[in-house]
């Protein structure tokens, strides 16, 4: 068949699954006063539409910040107006001043649910397309089988057509971002990444391997001729497209110091609700909240968040290559995940993307990472009420990536990327062999464990001494995994030197 | 070999289809009224005795379907009292709690198993003639996706809401065992299948021809005509046996309790009108818009007497008689002569050619398709019984392929009314897409050296359902004629299915004929 009609009926099957999630509840659904974050998007839609642009980030008697404040970058709230001009023409009662706080109507929910399905068509969808129409040296089987993977991956899927978000634009500029630097585009990518920037400041977990990156090709092609005109432009580019973005704001200094105050709010904690990071793993043995002071808290995470980032980068800056340049995306955002401050569990949507990429690649450990990543928003997700589409989705992504890219017969190690580890582990073990058998049977279990933590949260009560005996435990696990996956990540980048040359070729 | 290579690629498709189909399923918010259809069924059959049930009368949805089918309900019922008790309680009228919701539709998915294993049973006696190379191109693999994603079939049991899956199962599995020569198995099933939906009474002919032909007379003449002395008694006796217990297994009780008549006049309700309050689109459809035509022409150029003309409308929502005003009306009795007339060649082709069991699939077809065409009270949903089976002689011979992709079209996009709330016009619209460019694409790279399937009137006919459908769902809704012409989309969707069912009906006995 051609591939053409192969990639519409993917495209058709992506679709298919995120309106039917769609019908299921979101965040926040029918519960007054504070609802969710599908109320936070209505507000949002209010707030940017009646009032001037001057009050959008300020507290003011007509916009209370304590309910449903501004907490992302421009670009959202001027993707806002637009939903809100839009919703004005159908029921203005939607996002009348004040008095559409906690509306509720099925009308408006399929309103809503159509904004984020045309958002993700207009930017994610075509970038995982062509992502997948242009990988080198694969079948056109294996890309369809990418395609299809990508498109399906149920945590984004649950959280932007379940709970509720605008995830799929701010990783679909990244994700073009992406997909320009493969071409050598250095300034459409990062304009594109700074528009994923200025869409969700979480992106900024990418930033510096997409820095990193383009500084080594600079470096690369000679920092006082080709290379400096390079960066000069690719600076230019950056400093104008955050102009742009941030234009109505720039006019007083007081504006972007409280845009900032915003998106980055430090005196909130170290990190809030159970979210699969080291910190709140580490606070069921020791309460750091109330060992040391919130600065010590600053100081420590950024601290360690650094110096499990580094080696990568460093690595990435002096021999930039693609390969390496996605593996890095997935270290960065994988340690500023585990490490960093106020996390939020969705976060690790942005790990998960980049690990999406290398789908063809490694299939067994991407398909066990995405499925881990999916089930550490399990509690997130019974909050919502979706454990149903949850399950479904998860037993679909798995049976689908299992059939196409055969992921339990494919162990050896050269299929897992560590053949240059092995052998430097057998030039102190020589027997070592055992690489393959270990990860399959280490994923079988982990599935296991998985499927027996889901249906235990489901279906029994936690007992009175421990209430949220079933969220920390989900949180737990998914750490302990996330750790395996950092250790494993930065394994391929940094035993990659002695195949260097060879990888090249595959890039 | 070519059976091994398929399997692991069906069985992990089957595995994915229960996994969307539960997806589709669970994710509808609009309960048709079929829901409450069977809801009271459960709460009748869980609650009286066997002499009450052809009688209860408190919901407007009585029992209206042959005995079998209500033992079905009567064992869900007791897997129902687990989920939630309130939904066996006759009075609870419209009553769909969550529990209630979720148990309908997972009795629909597990009772699909049958239709799943009736596809695969299906798919081994497929002939490819030139199996491709890539999974996707065996004929297999494409058959076993055109009956388990079929989007009529999807819509209709996932989302609309009956048991048609498990009825098509009986009877594709009924198909496969004639396939297979085991006869006997083959007619129990069709005389099961009979009792579980009396709709089924359409393909009855072909069974009972084909039956009669190819297994009471064991024995051709050297030409291939009749050798009347091969006639077998035991075989015939046999059937004969099977049909009688079969009745009565699911008959005998209500006979001995006298109230056959009660239970025939549930099942052939002959009250309602020609049409559907949505004309389903066959014979009387064109016959309807050609009669409303010259009303109005004639009405315009004063040839007729406004006076003398009633106001009935036809389709406007509500299920009555009426009157044709220029063309003679139609009786019950007309319809039945009709379609006796229609099916009469492929019948006697049967019987005078038989070509084994593909004969007798195509006749299958042409009968189910000609009842369509002619029957009384048609429902737009059977056109998935001429559908289904023409599937497994789609993916043999590209003539088949191209009466397929029409007849599928048309007839899925007649479906399309069934589905009218907002949330489910994108559902469906994505679901119909995905089935198209499936069929479309597959068959066509199936048959890739034997030239286009379509000709070119054909593909302009496909392709203009897709400004039809702009206007119907989106730009008439807006204008000012929504409200003094409500019905002109049922209408226009309605006549110009007919015609491209009609053209493939007509195509099909030609094909046959050569």
């Amino acid at each position: 068949m051609e591939k053409w009609s192969l990639m519409t009926i993917t495209v058709l099957l992506g679709l298919i699954v995120r309106w039917t999630v769609s019908f299921g509840s979101y965040s926040g659904a029918g519960k007054p006063p504070m609802y969710g974050d599908y109320e936070a998007q209505r507000h949002w839609q209010e707030v940017t539409y009646n009032l001037p642009i001057k009050q959008w980030y300020f507290n003011t008697s007509d916009n209370n910040l304590q309910y449903w404040g501004l907490d992302y970058p421009p670009l959202t709230a001027y993707h806002s107006l637009l939903c809100a001009y839009v919703a004005k023409l159908i029921n203005p009662d939607w996002i009348a001043l004040h008095t559409s706080r906690g509306y509720e109507s099925q009308p408006h929910k399929l309103f809503m649910r159509a904004t984020v399905l045309i958002a993700d068509l207009l930017v994610y969808i075509p970038a995982v397309i062509l992502y997948c129409c242009y990988l080198k040296e694969t079948s056109t089987k294996k890309k369809i089988a990418s395609a299809l993977c990508i498109l399906l991956y149920p945590g984004l899927i649950l959280i932007d057509y379940g709970h509720f978000q605008y995830n799929s634009v701010s990783l679909g500029f990244a994700l073009w971002g992406v997909l320009f630097l493969s071409y050598n585009w250095d300034l459409l990518g990062s304009l594109a990444f700074c528009l994923a920037i200025n869409y969700k400041h979480m992106e900024l977990y990418h930033s510096l391997p997409f820095f990193c990156y383009l500084l080594g090709k600079c470096c690369q092609k000679g920092l006082t001729g080709k290379g400096l005109v390079l960066l000069i432009k690719i600076a230019f580019t950056v400093v104008a497209s955050f102009a742009i973005c941030w234009l109505p704001f720039c006019t007083e200094v007081e504006q972007i110091l409280q845009v900032f105050r915003r998106l980055f709010p430090i005196d909130r904690g170290l990190f809030e609700d159970k979210v699969a990071n080291i910190w709140c793993s580490l606070s069921v043995l020791i309460k750091i909240k109330n060992v040391m002071s919130p600065q010590t808290q600053l100081k420590l995470s950024f601290a360690f968040t650094f110096l499990t980032l580094l080696p990568a980068c460093i690595k990435l800056t002096l021999q930039p290559s693609l390969r390496r340049f996605k593996f890095a995306l997935v270290s960065c955002a994988l340690s500023f995940f585990l490490f960093s401050f106020q996390v939020h569990e969705k976060s690790i949507l942005l790990v998960s993307i980049p690990v999406c990429l290398m789908i063809n690649e490694i299939p067994l450990m991407c398909t066990w990472f995405l499925l881990v990543s999916t089930f550490s928003l399990l509690p997130l997700l019974l909050k919502d009420g979706l454990l149903l589409a949850y399950v479904v989705t998860t037993l679909a992504f798995l049976t689908v990536c299992a059939t196409f890219f055969s992921i339990f017969e494919k162990t050896s190690e050269e299929d897992l990327q560590l053949k240059s580890l092995s052998l430097s582990i057998r030039a102190y073990i020589p027997s070592f062999k055992a690489f393959p058998k270990i990860i399959k049977s280490l994923f079988i279990v982990s599935l296991t464990l998985m499927g027996i933590l889901t249906s235990m949260s489901a279906t029994l009560t936690p007992p009175q001494k421990l209430p949220d005996l079933f969220p920390v435990s989900v949180s737990v696990v998914s750490c302990v995994h996330f750790l395996f996956f950092l250790m494993y990540f930065n394994a391929i980048v940094l035993w990659d030197s002695r195949n260097g040359r060879n990888q090249k070729k595959i890039n | 070999e070519k059976k091994d290579e398929g399997r692991p690629g069906k069985s992990s498709n089957m595995l994915r289809v229960v996994v969307k189909k539960t997806v589709i399923n669970c994710s509808s918010c609009h309960h048709s009224t079929d829901f409450e259809v069977h809801r009271n069924w459960l709460a009748i059959t869980h609650n009286l005795p066997v002499s009450q049930w052809y009688y209860e009368a408190t919901s407007e949805w009585t029992l209206d379907y042959p005995p079998f089918f209500a033992w079905l309900e009567y064992a869900l019922s007791h897997v129902a009292k687990y989920f939630d008790q309130e939904m066996l309680v006759i009075q609870n009228l419209n009553y769909s709690s969550q529990a209630t919701v979720f148990f309908q539709r997972l009795s629909v998915i597990f009772t699909d198993i049958l239709f799943v294993y009736a596809a695969h049973e299906c798919c081994k006696y497929v002939n490819g003639k030139r199996p491709g190379k890539e999974l996707l191109e065996k004929p297999m693999f494409v058959l076993a996706v055109l009956l388990l994603w079929n989007f009529g079939l999807l819509i209709v049991d996932h989302i609309h809401f009956q048991y048609n899956g498990f009825l098509f199962g009986l009877m594709l599995l009924s198909v496969a065992r004639l396939f297979q020569k085991r006869h006997l198995e083959g007619a129990l099933l069709f005389a099961v299948l009979l009792h579980f939906k009396h709709i089924y009474i359409y393909v009855a002919p072909a069974y009972c021809v084909y039956l009669l032909r190819s297994y009471c007379f064991t024995a051709n003449r050297a030409d291939g005509s009749l050798k009347w002395s091969s006639f077998s008694f035991l075989r015939i006796t046999l059937l004969g046996l099977i049909v009688c217990l079969v009745s009565a297994l699911s008959l005998g009780p209500f006979a001995v309790l006298g109230q056959l008549p009660q239970v025939i006049s549930r099942l052939f309700p002959f009250k309602r009108g020609l049409c559907h309050a949505y004309w389903a689109p066959n014979f009387w459809a064109l016959y309807n818009a050609v009669d409303k035509t010259l009303a109005v022409v004639g009405i315009k150029y004063k040839f007729l007497d406004p006076e003398k003309i009633s106001k009935a409308s036809m389709t406007g929502g509500l299920v009555q008689e009426f009157q044709h005003t220029v063309l003679p009306s139609v009786t019950p009795l007309a319809t039945l002569i009709c379609t006796f007339i229609s099916i009469l060649p492929s019948v006697f082709c049967l019987w005078f050619k038989p070509q084994g069991p593909r004969g007798f699939l195509q006749c299958l077809i042409l009968c189910a398709l000609s009842s369509f065409m002619f029957g009384w009270h048609v429902h737009e949903k059977a056109i998935l019984l001429a559908i289904l089976p023409l599937s497994l002689l789609a993916v043999e011979s590209p003539k088949r392929a191209g009466i397929y992709l029409i007849l599928t079209t048309t007839g899925h996009f007649s479906l399309f009314p069934l589905l009218f709330t907002p949330p489910e016009i994108t559902t469906k619209i994505l679901l119909m897409l995905l089935f198209t460019v499936y069929s479309f694409s597959s068959l066509r790279a199936l048959f890739r050296r034997e030239g286009p399937l379509l000709n070119w009137l054909e593909t302009i006919y496909l392709i203009a359902l897709v400004p039809l459908e702009i206007f119907c769902e989106i730009v008439f809704p807006l204008t000012p004629w929504n409200l003094k012409f409500p019905f002109i989309p049922l209408l226009l969707t309605s006549v110009y299915c007919a015609l491209g069912i009609t053209y493939a009906w007509l195509k099909l006995y030609v094909s046959k004929a050569e």
